[in-house]
């Protein structure tokens, strides 16, 4: 498998009045052709920060790619895109669906012709195979009628439609990836399965890569390939699916794994908490960042940054636990920590 | 429990057959709330849970006459809320508070930490200066937070230590009854948790009672001891925590429990998932009959025409369905 | 990398202890505190073109005050042997047609302009408040009603109510031109202050106010118009050069500030007969017209941007 993304040692700062916020230091990963690769963790952990840099969305001078980092699209460098090889880029190569769709669809423009706008940019189609090719993508999306529905306005629609709507103006150039940034979190949860199960079906038919950005395990068990957990910028640890929910090894993982609603556990029992509120990315941090709240915190963790373990191909985990000399630990399954 | 309380009825809430309406333009009237007909027990907490827009809200915010109801009543301490003013009325909003779901928009931007809380204290106690601050010290360590935080403005603060905020603000007045309206269905998994532990604590502590507002249907099984499932206005399913969640009796409940995710990549949910088609109708001009017929697999000709009254089907157990009795055990 | 380094050397090892969470009884706030009005100068001096605004309007208020005063002239005094004179070191902006002092002339001139400014301004803002926020809170049938009248009174042109009032009064003080300026004047700011206002109804802290039972006289004080008050600064910045403006057209036509007080536009509109010979009497006033303006409204620019919650960081 030939990776069509490779994200290398991205760094992005904020300036803010109080000082730089170091949003994201140092995240590596790759995207192969076709795979899905979900981003996990909770606000501020720098997972929606990466997804943007990746488009190059974030806007100079409050947001900035650090020198150094290296965003490679198929061979081609993106952080020195120019405007034209950008404007490609975003468009046909990769597009990106946001949570909230009411936002990001043009309230005074009909859906037709706002999913027809980016098919005449970049495909250079005539207006009446635009509009015939958008029919085609509201159907792609299981939107009923959609020969009548191409000329509704946004508002006309459902929270669910809309976000329908959306997935088709980011299908319209078939891109190559697509980035899906917290896409049922503004949805009913009836409406979530119909919306993930549309996605899972596009991924199969059409075979695009997506990354999916969200801070719900559960939508992510069932739907992705690989997890990468995120926490304060930093990647904790990466896997496939299976690794992470079934051997999952730094205890941030864990502490994710039973934040998982179950309808098992006894009523009015204290829910196992994680303590505490994630760090201030103003604040610098050469040590682990989960140290503060995590129960297993040695002493070496709040020193110096630990090293990233490869525990198979696939799964690789930054902890102090899986130092020879670390304690014995029970994982969230009871496994041992350390293999 | 005091003397004053024994004499209390049973139920400090009490409503009966509520609708809250707003209108919408001369011909369009949107039934937010229709027909709800439910109590709640003193000490316990109610579960109500639902899609956007079937009226959850307006109903908790109806309880504690934010709104003022169409038509029904809602009863607190066995007196009718909307016949209450003066005394009276200041003691019922000393009693009955509310938690929103917003952390941002839920505290004033302008004010301090400080001045929020002590809002309540103004209108309900006449305490110095010193006594005041006090009480804020001792009710922001309650919430797990520092007496430094006194002198913050709401927007330095986490969306978890500002619902904290909002929960310590509620707690000033001493209240009996709280409607957490989506407490935490703005907060991140792991902040969730510990605000729910919080309410849990404090209602040990205070013996509060609460309604508990939320989508989230396993953090609902785990803080309530009832719980109600409400549609498009209506309350469809009303039954205790267990119940509810092992022998669920509507076809809408089945399918909200049917769609709460696993954590495990293994387990096919496909197969679980009863997939329901389409989405909510809007709550303007709602569909005749039941409700929810458009969207059942199992609608009949009798759902079209009959709007299901909530019937007792087993001892603590209401349920608003035709076809319920024929379909238990089916998914 | 620093990481292997750390690895390869051994780690003692006591530092493998499990010492556990941190305390987090009382949570530490690492940012510095800051607020809402210091945050607000923050992003205000960061905008250059309003902070540099802001030191024009100054400057200008300060020459209003003491610049009659400066070259020791009258404003009002005639000096038949230096009419319209231009520029020189006795006369600094030069003469008028009677031998008055424009430099003297200009300031004092700029006193009352300013004064109307701010003074129209501030009225329309006390009346449109007041207007706003009783239709706001009341809402409803009174809401509707009060809101039907503005929009009469806003669509009546405001040329024809100062004639009118001009006619029935008799009189070209400035009290009746500021009663004439401002009586419509304040609607745009009702329309703003309730459109506002409404919006803060529904959110949640105001709602929380009224479930703990603060009264509807303390929510306005205390919740409502504290926050609003950065829309309503706006207005006044926005406000004061629209009132200069009519103020000078006023003049400029005549109906406005009569002799021997006087105003820029009066200035302005003095010197328009003569503009062809002498038309320094037409720059010094036209110039000073055009950079208070422009001030005040990039310094309202300014202050929108700076006070606008949603652009916090």
């Amino acid at each position: 498998m030939e990776p069509i993304l490779e994200v290398k040692d991205l760094h992005v700062s904020f300036n803010t009045y109080a000082g730089e916020v170091k949003a994201v230091r140092g995240v590596s990963f790759h995207l192969n052709k076709g795979e899905t690769l979900a981003f996990v963790g909770e606000s501020g952990c720098g997972k929606t920060v990466t997804a943007k840099a990746i488009l190059r969305l974030l806007k100079p001078p409050f947001a900035e790619i650090k020198e150094g980092s290296e965003i490679r699209y198929q061979g081609q460098d993106v952080v020195h895109m120019d405007k034209k090889a950008l404007s490609n880029y975003r468009g046909e190569e990769v597009s990106m669906i946001f949570q909230d769709p009411m936002t990001s669809l043009n309230p005074t423009m009909k859906i037709g012709k706002q999913i027809m706008e980016s098919l005449k940019i970049h495909k250079h189609l005539g207006k009446q195979e635009a509009r015939k090719e958008a029919i085609e993508l509201l159907r792609l999306v299981n939107i009923p009628s959609p020969e009548t529905r191409v000329d509704s306005y946004p508002h006309e629609l459902s929270g669910g439609m809309r976000q329908r709507v959306m997935i088709a103006i980011a299908l319209a150039c078939s891109p190559n990836i697509l980035i899906a940034d917290e896409p049922t979190t503004a949805l009913d949860v009836t409406i979530q399965i119909q919306i993930m199960d549309l996605l899972k079906d596009l991924k199969t038919k059409l075979g695009t890569a997506i990354i999916l950005v969200t801070h719900d395990l559960g939508v992510v068990a069932n739907f992705a390939d690989r997890v990468q957990v995120m926490y304060a910028g930093q990647v904790l640890e990466r896997g496939t699916t299976r690794e992470i929910f079934q051997d999952g090894r730094h205890p941030y993982t864990w502490a994710l794994l039973s934040s998982v609603p179950t309808l098992a556990k006894e009523s009015k029992q204290e829910l196992y908490a994680l303590k505490g509120t994630p760090p201030d990315l103003i604040l610098p941090l050469n040590h682990c960042p989960f140290a503060a709240r995590c129960e297993h915190c040695m002493a070496i963790c709040k020193e110096c940054m630990p090293p990233e373990t490869v525990l198979s191909d696939t799964h690789r985990v930054s902890c102090w636990l899986q130092h020879p000399d670390a304690p014995r630990t029970l994982t969230f399954h009871g496994k041992e920590a350390r293999s | 429990m005091s003397e004053q309380q024994k004499t209390l009825p049973e139920n400090i809430v009490e409503v009966t057959d509520l609708c809250k309406h707003f209108r919408v333009s001369r011909k369009a009237t949107l039934k937010a709330v229709d027909h709800v007909t439910l109590s709640i027990r003193r000490g316990e907490t109610l579960g109500l849970v639902g899609e956007s827009g079937c009226g959850k809200t307006t109903c908790g915010r109806t309880m504690i006459r934010l709104y003022e109801p169409t038509s029904g009543t809602v009863k607190f301490n066995g007196k009718d809320i909307s016949k209450l003013s003066g005394k009276e009325l200041l003691q019922f909003k000393k009693d009955a508070q509310i938690i929103f779901q917003d952390p941002y928009a839920s505290l004033d931007p302008r004010m301090t930490i400080g001045e929020i809380i002590t809002e309540g204290m103004n209108v309900h106690y006449h305490y110095s200066e010193e006594e005041k601050r006090k009480r804020v010290n001792e009710l922001l360590n309650r919430v797990g937070l520092t007496s430094d935080y006194a002198n913050r403005f709401a927007h330095e603060l986490s969306g978890g230590q500002r619902q904290r905020i909002g929960i310590a603000r509620a707690l000033a007045v001493n209240p009996q009854f709280i409607v957490c309206d989506e407490p935490i269905s703005a907060l991140d998994v792991s902040i969730q948790a510990q605000v729910v532990n919080l309410l849990i604590r404090l209602q040990k502590e205070d013996q509060l009672t609460y309604l508990f507002i939320s989508h989230d249907l396993a953090m609902v099984k785990h803080i309530s001891d009832r719980v109600g499932v409400m549609y498009l206005g209506n309350l469809v399913e009303l039954a205790s925590n267990v119940e509810l969640y092992d022998h669920p009796l509507h076809p809408y409940t089945k399918a909200l429990i049917s769609a709460i995710p696993t954590a495990d990549p293994d387990e096919d949910m496909s197969k679980k998932q009863i997939k329901l088609e389409g989405e909510v109708p809007s709550p303007i001009n709602p569909p005749e009959g039941c409700r929810f017929r458009q969207r059942c697999r199992y609608a009949c000709e009798q759902c079209q025409k009959e709007t299901p009254a909530l019937r007792e089907i087993k001892p603590g157990h209401f349920v608003a369905c035709h076809r319920c009795e024929e379909l238990e055990g089916k998914n | 990398m620093m990481d292997e380094a750390m690895v390869k050397q051994p780690i003692p090892k006591e530092k493998f202890k499990v010492i556990g969470t941190d305390d987090f009884s009382g949570e530490v706030i690492a940012r510095p505190q800051i607020g809402y009005w210091k945050d607000a100068w923050r992003r205000f001096r960061e905008n250059k073109i309003a902070t540099v605004s802001l030191v024009v309007l100054l400057l200008m208020i300060i020459m209003v005050i003491v610049g009659p005063y400066i070259n020791g002239i009258n404003f009002e005094d005639i000096d038949q042997g230096a009419i319209n004179q231009g520029p020189s070191a006795e006369h600094w902006f030069g003469t008028d047609a009677l031998g008055r002092d424009l430099f003297s002339r200009v300031w004092q001139a700029g006193r009352v302009s300013i004064a109307i400014g701010v003074a129209g301004a501030l009225i329309s803002t006390v009346v449109g408040c007041l207007y706003g926020g009783v239709a706001a809170y009341f809402g409803g049938a009174v809401d509707t009603i009060l809101m039907r009248i503005v929009e009469v009174l806003f669509s009546i042109p405001y040329l024809l109510i100062v004639i009118l009032i001009s006619v029935i009064t008799e009189s070209h003080s400035i009290f009746t031109l500021m009663l004439a300026l401002t009586l419509t004047g304040w609607c745009n700011t009702a329309r703003l202050v309730r459109g506002q206002m409404m919006q803060l109804k529904n959110q949640e802290f105001v709602l929380a106010a009224n479930a703990l039972g603060v009264s509807p006289w303390k929510i306005i004080i205390k919740h409502l118009l504290p926050n609003t008050l950065g829309v309503i600064l706006v207005a006044i910045t926005f406000d004061i050069p629209g009132y200069i403006f009519s103020e000078a057209f006023l003049s400029y036509l005549g109906l406005g500030i009569q002799a021997p007080n006087t105003s820029w536009g009066a200035l302005a509109s003095a010197a328009q007969q003569t503009f062809a010979f002498y038309p320094y009497q037409m720059f010094f006033p036209a110039l000073l017209i055009a950079l208070t303006m422009l001030s005040f409204t990039l310094l309202g620019d300014g202050l929108r941007d700076a006070l606008d919650p949603k652009l916090r960081k």
